[in-house]
């Protein structure tokens, strides 16, 4: 197993971009298709913008971010110390309502299903950590 | 995220490139917010060179087309491909908003 790598930022959208470009080369080095980047970042995407909304609604806090590749996958742990959400256990969203009945938002937690293969919530010392799980090979379904 | 405007007859096209996620959203907003206040009411919102889309693009997708629609105006997408329509497809805007395979079809449409 290759050693773990971290970093740890502000919870803040404006720090968006480094967690992006730190997970993606975490995939590079696992040899992630391109084709399951793109889910990849939007999985990580939505995680850290509700993070920042509802793990710290009011405060200011730090988000870390850990990359475990190993043969079989690609594991992105994000914890924070903000106050206890589990983004897993909100709804999914009607996704045949019309644009007059169509809830704004809502989308995250199902994205981060969707994209993810494998995705887990857990409260642990304190901290929210969720985890998401990639593998090679495997692909999105299409509805 | 940029944008490229094309004013014609029928409607004002707007191409979005670069990526479309939490940070650069709310320009988009702003920036079709900022047409409508000056009288626009019919886009065409090309997505040829659009590389990402998270939900809180679709989210700003979702609050400028419910204005539009307000404004008794028209949001037509056009040449959504690649991942960007696994996002919508997954999502189910695909059925929200009309969807055009080009500027062309969507302008043509716009006419009618």
């Amino acid at each position: 197993m290759m050693p773990e790598e971290r970093i740890r930022v502000d919870a803040k959208l404006d720090r968006l971009e480094e967690i992006i470009g730190f997970v993606e080369d975490c995939a590079d080095r696992f040899r992630l298709e391109d084709s399951r980047k793109f889910g990849l970042n939007i999985a990580v995407e939505e995680a850290v913008v509700n993070i920042c909304s509802y793990a710290y609604p009011d405060t200011e806090g730090m988000l870390d971010v850990a990359c475990r590749v190993t043969d079989e996958s690609l594991v992105i742990e994000l914890s924070d110390s903000g106050i206890p959400f589990n983004i897993l256990t909100l709804p999914d969203p009607e996704t045949d309502a019309a644009i007059e009945d169509r809830e704004i938002g809502g989308l995250g937690g199902y994205f981060i299903r969707q994209f993810s293969d494998a995705v887990s919530y857990t409260r642990r010392d304190g901290m929210n950590v969720l985890t998401l799980l990639f593998r090679r090979g495997a692909s999105i379904e299409l509805p | 995220m940029e944008f490229q405007i094309q004013k014609e007859t029928a409607a004002t096209v707007v191409a979005v490139i670069g990526r479309m996620d939490a940070v650069t959203a709310p320009e988009y907003e702003k920036k079709l917010a900022g047409m409508m206040d000056e009288g626009e009411k019919n886009f065409i919102i090309d997505f040829g060179k659009l590389d990402y889309i998270s939900s809180a693009g679709l989210r700003a997708l979702l609050m400028t087309g419910k204005r539009v629609k307000n404004l008794g105006g028209l949001m037509l997408l056009a040449n959504i491909g690649g991942a960007v329509k696994d996002v919508f497809a997954i999502s189910g805007f695909g059925t929200i908003f009309p969807m055009h395979d080009t500027v062309q079809s969507a302008l043509g449409a716009a006419e009618e």
